[in-house]
């Protein structure tokens, strides 16, 4: 029973992981760039909401309603002062800049903080703890309860969004083809800076509710991007609900090394998305190739059109 | 006034110059067949009359305004739309996504998703595959459709018979045929120099990113093309007349 | 393009030869140092030559193989680690050193098997969970005793002086050996398939490059390389604390040296080293505003000068002093011009 309370324990974790893989993955979608600094944001995030309820006596719930547009300006300015002129450096570029950009941010929090561990926790009153017990070893928190659904929430909006919507389409199109799109009127660089404060508004969230579930510090940001990257590689790269499998599966297996080992939580994680990294690179190729054959029928694509 | 009005423009790819002081004015409702043999600046001309390229030299005006700098997606709203060489779809989304995504970004018009199907009703069965899955034929109709749906003043087409079966491209200029009739002006790139001849009321030949022949469709030969197409005035010209 | 008769086709050019020279002379210097120079300047230079392989392997890796990667901290704590292990089992000291380079650079033909199939901020960000789970697997060995850490003992065996210059020594001669070795690997066939990959990776395949196996040669080499400097660094530092070896910091401090220094060049990085050895001595007490300001140097020229200082040299002078390429003789003129024009 406690081994089924630490999966279950691992689902709650991993949909935090989701939240903050799906900003990562959907800007990667998007620009083809993986931000390196896109743990650091999160947790610059969280230490705005850290400000807000520790001075200001705000509660991290309406907190939010004030850092999400303050991130999301943040996000816009990044993409034009950053992202913009590191795609046209090359392949190279943007991971040197977003990497420089993470050990600034990181440094920048610890001169302001100092190397104090957070939380966000203390601020939320009894939903820190309250819990409901569904038998004796078995226990679900509220606050864990709130985050899985908040993500099964934003994941789903996230797609419908994509999915639906015009803006959405206009994402999608500038993703597929940005030297393209301005032929039917639209600004690929508008669209990039949009995208990007989208997915800091999405970080934001996700920083949130790592301060609110767990601690952090000033140098929390390099992990949660590890943890981020590696929700998205077990999912698999694209869809945004393998994203929420991958962050769950990661999560379940962080707690069950931790069930085996003390130091096994890290470890685990770290072991399990190597895993799953190697099936996937000397497997996954013959893998697709069974499950296309037996799904499609054999037909030849006509003309099928080059992607950009 | 001209429509359209293009000044000593020159275009680069790096070193080489794509286009060379090309010199061009069009009329509003007119049909334009730019010809010209591969490399001859015909695909770069039009990429930078539609803002996808940028002119290193020379003006456009385009109904009246100075058009030169501006970039590709703020030429839209004013009228102008490019079929690029390829097709060139968003080939992951849908027929209807292609379409409605290209929608209200350009002017107001007739053009909408229901009077553009009617003119390329191959699309209507398509509208939930994937662009990316279509025939070739179905696949330029969309690219077309597309265009339309900002209801360009100024339609430019590059290629639109580029490996296609016959039918197909038959089957695309009896719904081109349509367009000049609702007023939009079309400069369109054509190997098929018959074909372009036929659609055509002016025909513009490109030679190594220069003009070398400008003329009425009506009263330009094959020889006289073909003569300005290879730069030579030789008998071959004459030849392939007969 | 005609070529005039007064031109040819040159590596060493007498200034090269010159330059040459006098890195000879300064090597010659530089290898009687413990004998020259104080106590805590051998021990700085000692540092210094460790930053310098730190930038030289890492800039063979990202700017010869465009492999970016922010997990070399995995090859710099696993050698400092293996040197200890090695120690602890009875190898004698300097030796256990550079076998715990061989053996991490063995160790990454492994792990690049894996990762080198990953590209660009896959390959990157899968580095560092390799550099973290190196860590945490660390961690668990009881020699270590966790994040206590522990020791080189068997340097205890040496007086201070003695233990001094012969790292010093060590130190050094595994620069020289390293940069060496770089400069002919990017001198001889692998160069010129390093060079075609990173312009065009498929256009490189298809002309017959082996490319996973040039990435592959790249990979050890900058591993071991990474390793040894770690080894080397423990040699200096003699306490191990892993958490000190394993820190992305190490990353950190190569991509300032490499980008600052120029990135994909020879003399780059070792420049970048110098620099980054000097802003350490002048700023490095003030503690978390210096790291701000290495971040910012390194977002600065990634954005602004990808090509570092060397890179902005040779751009005006562009004849190479370490010859890696050819020089023609005459044409330096008309290529510059052109050149010009192209951008």
């Amino acid at each position: 029973m406690i081994f089924l309370n630490q999966c279950l324990q691992g689902i709650f974790l991993g949909a935090y992981y989701a939240l903050i893989a799906c900003s990562l993955s959907f800007l990667f979608g998007v620009m083809r760039i993986i931000n390196l600094a896109h743990g650091s944001l999160a947790v610059l995030a969280a230490f705005l909401l850290f400000v807000l309820a520790d001075r200001y006596g705000l509660s991290p719930w309406l907190g939010l309603v004030l850092v999400i547009p303050v991130m999301a300006a943040l996000g816009f300015l990044l993409q034009i002062l950053v992202l913009e002129r590191s795609l046209k450096g090359g392949l190279l570029v943007p991971l040197l800049s977003t990497f420089g950009l993470a050990i600034v941010i990181d440094n920048l929090l610890f001169q302001g903080f100092g190397a104090d561990t957070r939380s966000l926790a203390p601020y939320i009153g009894d939903l820190s703890f309250a819990s409901w017990s569904l038998s004796d070893d078995i226990t679900v928190g509220q606050l864990d309860v709130i985050i899985l659904a908040a993500a099964v929430a934003l994941l789903g909006g996230l797609q419908l969004f994509l999915a639906r919507t015009r803006l959405g389409r206009t994402i999608r199109a500038t993703a597929e083809a940005p030297e393209i799109v301005g032929l039917i009127g639209i600004d690929a660089r508008a669209v990039y800076a949009l995208s990007t404060a989208l997915a800091m508004a999405l970080a934001t969230v996700a920083g949130a509710f790592l301060a609110l579930r767990a601690t952090f510090n000033p140098y929390s940001g390099g992990m949660q991007l590890l943890f981020a990257f590696e929700a998205v590689v077990i999912g698999g790269f694209g869809s945004l609900w393998g994203t929420l499998i991958g962050g769950i599966l990661l999560g379940v297996a962080q707690n069950l090394g931790a069930f085996v080992n003390p130091h096994g939580f890290l470890i685990a994680g770290h072991g399990f998305f190597l895993a799953i990294l190697i099936a996937r690179l000397y497997l996954g190729p013959r893998l697709a190739r069974l499950r296309l054959a037996r799904l499609r029928p054999r037909r030849p694509r006509p003309h099928a059109a080059r992607p950009a | 006034m001209p429509l359209l009005t293009v000044e000593n423009l020159t275009a680069t790819h790096g070193l080489l110059h794509a286009v060379r002081g090309v010199d061009l004015a069009l009329a509003e409702g007119e049909t334009l067949a730019l010809v010209g043999a591969n490399g001859a600046g015909k695909t770069t001309l039009l990429r930078t009359i539609a803002g996808a390229h940028r002119a290193a030299l020379g003006r456009i005006r385009f109904d009246g305004a100075d058009i030169t700098l501006l970039p590709a997606h703020r030429r839209v709203p004013l009228g102008i739309a490019l079929v690029p060489e390829g097709r060139r779809l968003f080939a992951g989304m849908t027929v209807a996504e292609n379409l409605l995504v290209a929608e209200g970004r350009g002017r107001a018009g007739r053009w909408t998703m229901a009077t553009v199907l009617d003119a390329f009703p191959q699309l209507r069965p398509k509208l939930k595959s994937r662009a990316g899955d279509l025939s070739g034929g179905q696949q330029q109709a969309a690219a077309i459709a597309r265009a339309l749906m900002s209801n360009p003043r100024l339609l430019l087409l590059d290629e639109v018979s580029l490996g296609l079966s016959p039918a197909a491209v038959e089957q695309l200029y009896v719904s081109l045929a349509a367009l000049p009739a609702g007023g939009t002006t079309i400069v369109l790139v054509e190997q098929d120099l018959g074909r372009a001849l036929g659609v055509a009321d002016r025909v513009v030949c490109l030679l190594e990113g220069r003009i070398t022949y400008e003329g009425r469709a009506r009263e330009t030969t094959r020889a006289r093309v073909l003569e300005a197409y290879f730069g030579v005035s030789s008998a071959l010209g004459a030849g392939a007349d007969r | 393009m005609m070529a005039a008769p007064d031109m040819r086709v040159e590596r060493w050019t007498r200034r090269a030869q010159g330059f040459v020279v006098s890195l000879l002379l300064l090597a010659l210097v530089l290898a009687f140092g413990p004998l020259l120079f104080s106590a805590g300047i051998t021990d700085r230079l000692s540092e210094l030559f460790v930053y310098v392989m730190l930038a030289v392997t890492w800039n063979l890796l990202a700017g010869y193989g465009g492999l970016v990667s922010v997990g070399q901290q995995a090859f710099f704590g696993l050698g400092a680690y293996l040197a200890v292990r090695l120690s602890a089992a009875g190898v004698s000291v300097y030796p256990a050193l550079l076998l715990a380079g061989l053996m991490t650079g063995a160790l990454a033909l492994a792990i690049g098997e894996v990762m080198l199939r990953l590209e660009g901020g896959e390959f990157a960000i899968g580095m560092w969970v390799v550099a973290e789970l190196a860590h945490l697997l660390v961690n668990l060995d009881p020699l270590v005793q966790g994040e206590t850490g522990t020791s080189l003992i068997a340097l205890d065996a040496f007086s201070a002086a003695a233990r001094r210059a012969d790292t010093y020594w060590a130190a050094f001669a595994a620069m020289v050996l390293l940069l060496v070795l770089v400069f002919a690997v990017l001198r001889g066939r692998l160069g010129t398939a390093l060079q075609a990959i990173r312009d065009d990776e498929i256009a490189a395949a298809s002309l017959g490059v082996r490319v996973l196996a040039t990435k592959r040669v790249v990979f050890m080499l900058a591993a071991g390389g990474a390793a040894l400097a770690g080894a080397l660094w423990l040699a200096t530092a003699i306490t191990f604390q892993p958490h000190a070896y394993f820190s992305v910091q190490w990353t950190a401090y190569m991509i300032f040296m490499t980008l600052v220094g120029g990135l994909g060049t020879f003399e780059g990085p070792v420049i970048g080293a110098v620099l980054f050895f000097t802003v350490e001595w002048l700023f490095g007490a003030s503690g978390v505003w210096y790291l701000i300001g290495l971040g910012a140097a390194a977002l600065g020229f990634a954005l602004f000068a990808p090509r570092g200082l060397w890179g902005a040299f040779t751009e005006r002078f562009p004849e190479r002093l370490l010859p890696l390429g050819y020089h023609v003789v005459g044409a330096r003129a008309a290529a510059a011009a052109g050149g010009g024009e192209e951008r």
